[in-house]
C-alpha cells in the first residue's frame, strides 16, 4: 500500500529518487489570493475600514455642513415651534422654531474638533511627561504621585470644575478635558518606557556612549508611537462623549456659541416627553460617531497587537 | 498582614493631600479671572471684588491654602455662596439618591457583568461571544444620557412598566424605591457592564488556557465548577482592578443620569451649582467624590490580598 501523499512538497519528494512520474495531485492548499489597495485593506481590518469609513463620512459632512440642504443654525422662526420632523424640517424643530436637522450637522463640528484636539494634545503633553519619567528616576516619584492625585478626580468632574471657572467657549472646553486626560496617558507612555529601557539594543546605546536625548529620541520614542496612537482614538472618543455630558448639564459649549449635539439635547430636555424628536437626531449621530471612532480603534489595536487581537 | 493594611491605609493620605491641593489651585489654574466669570457679564466691580474675597483670591496662595486644608480636615467644605448654607450640609442633604444610585448600579452591573464574561470567554468565537462583545463595543460608544431617555421612552412613556422619573427614599419601602432606581441603574451600568465583561471575559481566556485548567478537566470536574470556582478566582484581580476603576465612570456618568430621570441627588446639586456659579459647592463635591473614589481603590487593593495569598504585603 502506498503512503497517501498529502502535500505537494512531499509528492515532489517521493518523486525524485524513484524516476517514475508521480500521479498529478490535486493542491489541497488554496491559491493564496492577495488583495492590494483600498479592498484588500478593507479585507484585512474590517474594523478599522468601517470605523474609518464612517468616521470620514462625518469628517465630510461636518466640512460640507453648509450645503447640506441647511439653513442658518441659529436662525429662530417663532410661528414655527416644537414642529414634529416634516418635509420642510426633516428633523423637526425645537422650542425657538430653530431647524433641528441644520444644527445636528452643524454640531458634528464640535464633536469632532473637540474629540480630535483633545487627542492630540493630551498625547503630545502626556507623552512628555511619560517620557520624563519614565527615563528620569529622580523625577519619575514626584511625576507619578502627581499623576496619581489626579486620576483620583473623576475626568467629567475634573472638567465641570474648570468650566465652573473659566468663560465658556469651545476652548476651554478642549484644554478642560486635555487635562483631565492627561495623567492617563501619562501612565500608559511611562510603562512602555520602563519596559523598553531594559531591552538590551539601549543598553547598546548606552554602551556606545549615545547621550540621553538622542535615546529618547531615536531607541526610544518611535516605540511608543503604535500603543499611543490607539489610545489616542480612545481619548477622541471618551472627549466627545465628555463634551457632550458638559454642554448637556450646562457646563460645555453653550447654545449661544454654536450648536453642539450635547447643548441639543439640553435644549430638549424639558420637552422630552411629548417631544422625543428633538433628543432621539443627536442621540443617534453623537452614538455613531462614537461607535466609528471606537471601531477604527479597535482596529489599530488589532493591527498593532496582533496577540491581544485573539483576546479582546 | 496587618502592618501592609496600615500601611496601605496610611498611603492615601499623600494622594488625597495631592487631590485636595490640585483642587484648590483650579482657583489659580484656570485661564482668565475667575472672580469675575463667577460674577457673570452684568456685575459691577463692587461685586467681582466681594467674591474675590469670599473665594479668598485677594489673599497670597499659601496662606489660604494653610487656612482651607486647616478646615477641611475639620470636614468643613466651606460655604455656598448662592443659599449661604455650609456645602457639607448641602451634600448631606442630597447623599441618599446618589448613593443608592450607585450601589445599585454596582451591585447590578457586577451581577450581569461577570457572568457575561465569563461565558463569552468560555465560548469564546461562538455566536454568543461575538454577540456579548458587540453589546460591549456598543455599551462604550452609547453615552449614558442616550441609554436613559431610550429607556425611560420605551419601559416608562410607551410600556408604562416602571415610573418615568423621581426618586422615593428607601424608608418608604424597597419596592418603591427600587422602582424608581431600576431604569436609571440600568441606563448607568450600561457602559460600566460593558467594561467589567470585557476585561472579565479577556482575563478568563488567559486563566483557561492554563495547566491547572486542563488538569481539573482531566479529572473529571464539570464545567461549571472548573469555570466559577476554578478559574474565575485566579481571573479575580484584574476584575476587581477594573471594578474599582471603573467607580470614576459612574461617579461621573451619576451626575447625567440624575438629571435624565430627575433624581434629587448630588447630580442635580452639580447642576444648580454650575447654572448659578456656586464654585465652592462644585469645589465641595469633586473633594467628596475623589476621596471616595480613593477609598473605592484602597478597598480594592485589600481585597486582592484577600483573593490572592500570593500577592506580597
Amino acid at each position: 500500500m502506498t503512503p497517501e501523499i498529502t502535500s505537494p512538497a512531499l509528492a515532489r519528494q517521493t518523486q525524485a529518487p524513484s524516476g517514475r512520474a508521480a500521479v498529478e495531485l490535486p493542491d489541497i492548499v488554496p491559491p493564496v489570493k492577495v488583495r492590494h489597495g483600498l479592498a484588500g485593506f478593507a479585507y484585512r481590518h474590517p474594523t478599522m475600514a468601517v470605523g474609518g469609513g464612517m468616521l470620514l463620512l462625518l469628517v465630510a459632512m461636518a466640512l460640507l455642513a453648509p450645503f447640506l440642504g441647511t439653513g442658518d443654525p441659529s436662525a429662530i422662526a417663532p410661528a414655527k415651534r416644537n414642529r414634529p420632523p416634516s418635509a420642510e424640517n426633516w428633523f423637526g424643530t425645537d422650542a425657538y422654531g430653530k431647524d433641528i436637522y441644520t444644527r445636528v450637522i452643524y454640531g458634528a463640528r464640535i464633536s469632532l474638533i473637540v474629540g480630535f484636539a483633545v487627542a492630540i494634545l493630551s498625547s503630545a503633553i502626556g507623552l512628555g511627561i511619560g517620557l520624563v519619567s519614565g527615563f528620569i528616576r529622580w523625577a519619575d516619584g514626584l511625576i507619578m504621585r502627581v499623576m496619581d492625585g489626579l486620576m483620583s478626580i473623576p475626568p467629567i468632574l475634573l472638567a465641570v470644575a474648570l468650566m465652573a471657572l473659566t468663560r465658556a467657549s469651545v476652548e476651554n472646553v478642549v484644554l478642560a478635558i486635555t487635562i483631565a486626560e492627561i495623567p492617563r496617558v501619562s501612565r500608559l507612555v511611562r510603562g512602555v518606557v520602563l519596559s523598553l529601557r531594559e531591552q538590551p539594543y539601549v543598553d547598546a546605546a548606552i554602551a556606545c556612549g549615545t547621550s540621553t536625548p538622542r535615546i529618547i529620541l531615536r531607541h526610544i520614542l518611535p516605540n511608543t508611537i503604535a500603543p499611543l496612537t490607539v489610545q489616542a482614538t480612545y481619548i477622541c472618543a471618551s472627549a466627545m462623549i465628555t463634551e457632550a455630558i458638559l454642554s448637556f448639564i450646562g457646563a460645555g459649549v453653550p447654545p449661544t456659541i454654536a450648536p453642539s449635539w450635547g447643548n441639543i439635547m439640553a435644549d430638549g430636555r424639558t420637552l422630552w416627553q411629548v417631544k422625543p424628536y428633538i433628543i432621539f437626531f443627536p442621540a443617534v449621530f453623537l452614538s455613531l460617531t462614537v461607535l466609528a471612532v471606537n471601531l477604527l480603534g479597535d482596529g489599530l489595536r488589532d493591527a498593532v497587537d496582533p496577540r491581544m487581537a485573539k483576546r479582546l | 498582614m496587618l502592618a501592609y493594611i496600615v500601611r496601605r491605609i496610611l498611603a492615601t493620605i499623600p494622594v488625597m493631600a495631592i487631590v485636595a491641593l490640585f483642587v484648590f489651585s483650579l482657583l489659580y489654574i484656570a485661564p482668565g479671572d475667575p472672580a469675575a466669570v463667577i460674577a457673570g457679564d452684568q456685575a459691577s466691580q463692587a461685586d467681582i471684588e466681594k467674591i474675590r474675597t469670599n473665594l479668598g483670591l485677594d489673599r497670597p496662595f499659601l496662606v489660604r491654602f494653610g487656612e482651607w486644608s486647616f478646615r477641611l480636615v475639620q470636614g468643613d467644605l466651606g460655604t455656598s455662596m448662592f443659599t449661604g448654607l455650609p456645602v457639607t450640609e448641602l451634600i448631606r442633604q442630597r447623599l441618599e439618591p446618589t448613593l443608592s444610585l450607585m450601589v445599585l448600579t454596582l451591585f447590578l452591573a457586577i451581577l450581569f457583568a461577570v457572568p457575561m464574561g465569563v461565558i463569552a470567554a468560555a465560548k469564546a468565537g461562538s455566536w454568543i461571544d461575538r454577540l456579548l462583545m458587540a453589546f460591549a463595543v456598543a455599551g462604550f460608544s452609547v453615552p449614558v444620557f442616550v441609554v436613559g431617555y431610550l429607556l425611560a421612552y420605551v419601559f416608562a412613556l410607551q410600556l408604562e412598566w416602571l415610573p418615568v422619573q423621581g426618586y422615593t427614599p428607601i424608608a418608604r419601602g424597597f419596592w418603591p424605591w427600587l422602582e424608581n432606581l431600576i431604569l436609571p441603574a440600568i441606563a448607568l451600568g450600561f457602559i460600566y457592564i460593558a467594561l467589567i465583561a470585557r476585561i472579565t471575559r479577556a482575563t478568563m481566556l488567559e486563566v483557561l488556557s492554563q495547566d491547572y485548567v486542563r488538569t481539573a478537566r482531566a479529572k473529571g470536574l464539570g464545567q461549571g465548577s472548573i469555570l466559577f470556582l476554578h478559574a474565575l478566582k485566579n481571573a479575580a484581580v484584574p476584575i476587581v482592578t477594573v471594578i474599582g476603576i471603573g467607580v470614576a465612570l459612574l461617579i461621573g456618568g451619576a451626575v447625567v443620569t440624575e438629571s435624565v430621570f430627575a433624581i434629587p441627588g448630588l447630580g442635580r446639586l452639580t447642576i444648580d451649582a454650575i447654572v448659578r456659579r456656586d464654585y465652592p459647592v462644585i469645589q465641595g463635591i469633586v473633594l467628596m467624590f475623589s476621596f471616595i473614589y480613593v477609598l473605592v481603590n484602597l478597598a480594592v487593593d485589600l481585597i486582592y490580598t484577600a483573593l490572592d495569598p500570593r500577592i506580597q504585603y
